[in-house]
């Protein structure tokens, strides 16, 4: 199976970094964000290394956490998003999975949980995108008549 | 102790238990009194109707058989004129047999009998005293009988020196004219009204048109006083009875009940003294004075009873209330503090999530074999360096909100109002970072201090800023925190550029429970307890809002603490470490 392509996107730079660092460590490709607006820029400038999961963070300032993720799933609806969330903001996370969010991890969390997480939702992905293929096929066929 | 402490004296001064008292006695004993004298008017007009009824009743029976007794003598001399001829009248035998046959018959009344010629000279007497040849020819009675047929005279002392009066009739034979009279007994005449008593001061008498006493009246009223014409003045009438009130001759209230007699002539006075006629009524006078006063004092005692219980009750509740204002203060401060709480978790989560990924970092160093070669080793210890400092920050964070928790102490010391600003824009910087609010402070530099409680003072900043970022929708408004001196008030004011206040809400922002926030996000205390906190301080707060420009909330705080200088604690901050 191939590893996925994460975005993992914090204010917290300190905790971006080590995350990172980690993360590179089980071989997942990473890039960080430090911002919804830098994240909404990588993923419309990421072309063929397509990201296939967003981490991330529900408050931050400027555009917060469940802005960002509206306009991911506006721009780019296949991208799974996983919500990273403190106590307080819970119900904010679960609202994110109101609006199309794969889950949500609570911080401070296990990079082994958080990997397991980023797992499913790039199975996920990956199915979507087998079942988009198919149904692509058979259009096609269907239009050759065979 | 707490400020409160002098206040809760206040309502039991308020509340004055002699005058709750005097009021609800006077609640009390006035209809009673109303009542009462009402009750009692009646009575004694119903009263008096019955004394005056009862006497004109008597009066005109006495007057009767008064008026009986002088016409009966009357007629008895009339019928001794007619009967008997006039032969017969010159003897003295014949009159001495007729009048001792006369005073058989009534007891005496008759003293004497005579004829009279129209000379006016007794020319025939029977009788105690030696009247022959009396000449009457000046008398009243005589002059009287010659000009009407007959007559009854006023008591008079006449030739023989003794009260009596004469009863006459005509007799005429041919063109002869003669008078045939007999002289009534005074004593016969006296005996019929001297009996005529009632209570202790009734007596009655009878006197003539010139008010001059035809009986003997009541011993204590001399006959040589003036003659009582002042009865007759103008006051009574001689075809019925008239019942008056007045002084008598010796300036007693009386009560004077006069019945006319022979045709207007003579008067029957019943004379008693008011208080002796209406004694009854003055019994019951007196007995309802008595039950009122008893009442009265009754009504003042339970009055007193009841106005004390309902003081002590009032400042039994003025405490319970205050007890209860400052729990409501408390609590509030709670909720400000769980609301920061929430923030400050966010806050401190950060730090901890760093330091996990850190502690995390360093184990997959280590699981990696050689943890001493030179890059590992330099990561490990760049990873140690970043939890410390994450360490601090959270330190920081737990510092800021613990000393804001462990400020629950409301007494009253000398307060810098913009350091207090500082210590909440600190404390909020988080929650203001994450809602993209700019905050700025515009703090005169030459604020003097007020006498204030740091806790309640930060308390009411904190509520008022938290209000200010929260009333900013759109990212990038900004929350300005502001401090100056007006005349003799230090100003604190808090502005911001949110959505403002409606109209309709703007007079309700301060009554508690009052609240614009979602279910769960506002306890609708905050404003009101600002407003509570502020006014304690003798200060109060204002605000100004402008749908979509925002909302001002002005805080005046008087520099002189309300409660004077002696609460004030100068040793400030002792307990800040």
């Amino acid at each position: 199976m191939m590893e996925p392509s994460v975005l993992l996107v914090d204010d917290e730079v300190a905790f971006v970094e080590t995350l990172v660092k980690r993360l590179k460590k089980r071989n997942v490709r990473v890039s960080a964000a430090h911002s919804g607006y830098e994240a909404l820029e990588k993923l419309s400038a990421s072309g063929p290394t397509k990201i296939d999961v967003v981490i991330l963070d529900v408050k931050m300032p400027g555009m917060d956490g469940l802005e960002t993720l509206a306009r991911i799933k506006e721009e780019h609806p296949l991208i799974e998003v996983i919500m990273l969330t403190g106590h307080a903001t819970v119900e904010s996370a679960i609202d994110g999975m109101k609006k199309g969010a794969f889950d949500y991890l609570m911080k401070p969390c296990e990079v082994d949980d958080l990997l397991e997480k980023l797992n499913e939702a790039n199975d996920k992905k990956r199915e979507r995108e087998d079942k988009i293929l198919e149904a692509r096929a058979s259009l096609i066929s269907l239009r050759r008549g065979d | 102790m707490t400020p409160t402490d002098g206040a809760e004296t206040r309502p039991a001064r308020r509340f004055r238990v002699p005058v709750a008292t005097a009021v609800l006695a006077i609640i009390i004993i006035a209809p009673l009194v109303i009542t009462g004298a009402v009750n009692l008017h009646q009575f004694r007009n119903a009263y008096r109707t019955k004394v005056s009824n009862e006497l004109s009743v008597m009066i005109e029976r006495h007057s009767l058989t008064v008026d009986s007794f002088i016409n009966d003598r009357l007629s008895d001399i009339r019928v001794i004129a007619r009967e008997h001829p006039i032969d017969r009248l010159r003897q003295p035998e014949f009159l001495r047999r007729v009048l001792n046959l006369m005073r058989e018959e009534y007891h005496g009344a008759f003293v004497d009998l005579g004829l009279v010629d129209a000379n006016g000279i007794q020319v025939a007497y029977a009788g105690p005293f030696n009247l022959l040849m009396a000449d009457y020819s000046a008398a009243a009675w005589f002059q009287d009988a010659v000009a009407s047929e007959s007559v009854i005279s006023d008591v008079f002392a006449g030739l023989r020196g003794s009260p009596h009066f004469i009863v006459a009739t005509q007799k005429t034979i041919g063109d002869e004219l003669f008078v045939v009279k007999a002289t009534i007994d005074f004593e016969a005449f006296n005996a019929l009204v001297e009996n005529l008593r009632i209570g202790s001061t009734g007596f009655a008498f009878i006197i003539n048109r010139e008010g001059e006493f035809q009986t003997d009246p009541h011993f204590e009223v001399a006959l040589n006083r003036p003659p009582w014409v002042h009865l007759l003045e103008g006051r009574i009438r001689s075809d019925r009875i008239s019942v008056l009130e007045g002084e008598d001759v010796l300036g007693r209230e009386a009560i004077f009940t006069i019945a006319p007699l022979k045709q207007g002539q003579w008067f029957l006075c019943y004379q008693q003294e008011t208080s002796d006629a209406f004694a009854e009524l003055r019994a019951v006078q007196e007995f309802s004075a008595v039950v009122l006063i008893i009442v009265s004092l009754a009504a003042i005692f339970a009055g007193y009873l009841i106005s004390r219980n309902l003081a002590q009750r009032l400042a039994d509740a003025y405490r319970d209330r205050n007890v209860m204002a400052h729990q409501v203060i408390e609590t509030g401060r709670l909720a400000s503090i769980g609301e920061l709480a929430a923030g400050i978790a966010h806050e401190i989560n950060n730090p901890v999530a760093i330091m996990v990924q850190e502690a995390g970092w360093i184990d997959d160093l280590l699981g990696e074999g050689d943890p001493c070669s030179g890059e590992n080793l330099e990561e490990i210890m760049r990873a140690v360096t970043q939890i410390r400092t994450q360490g601090d920050r959270c330190k920081e964070i737990t510092y800021k909100l613990l000393s804001f928790a462990r400020k629950t102490d409301p007494t009253i010391r000398e307060v810098q109002l913009n350091e207090v600003v500082d210590e909440v824009i600190g404390l909020t910087s988080q929650k203001t970072r994450y809602a993209n609010v700019h905050i700025e402070t515009e703090l005169s530099p030459n604020l003097p201090s007020i006498h204030a409680s740091p806790s309640e003072l930060q308390q009411v900043l904190l509520n008022l800023v938290n209000n200010a970022i929260d009333a900013i929708e759109r990212p990038g408004g900004t929350v300005t925190v502001a401090t100056k001196m007006v005349g003799e008030e230090v100003v604190l004011e808090v502005r911001d550029t949110g959505k403002g206040i409606p109209e309709a809400n703007l007079g309700r922002i301060f009554d508690p429970f009052f609240t614009t926030k979602p279910v769960g996000q506002g306890t609708g205390l905050g404003l009101p307890i600002c407003y509570g906190i502020v006014e304690k301080m003798g200060g109060r707060i204002t605000v100004e809002s402008e749908i979509e420009k925002g909302t001002i909330f002005t805080v005046f705080i008087p520099r002189e603490a309300p409660g004077g200088v002696e609460n004030v604690e100068t040793e400030t901050r002792g307990d800040r470490s």
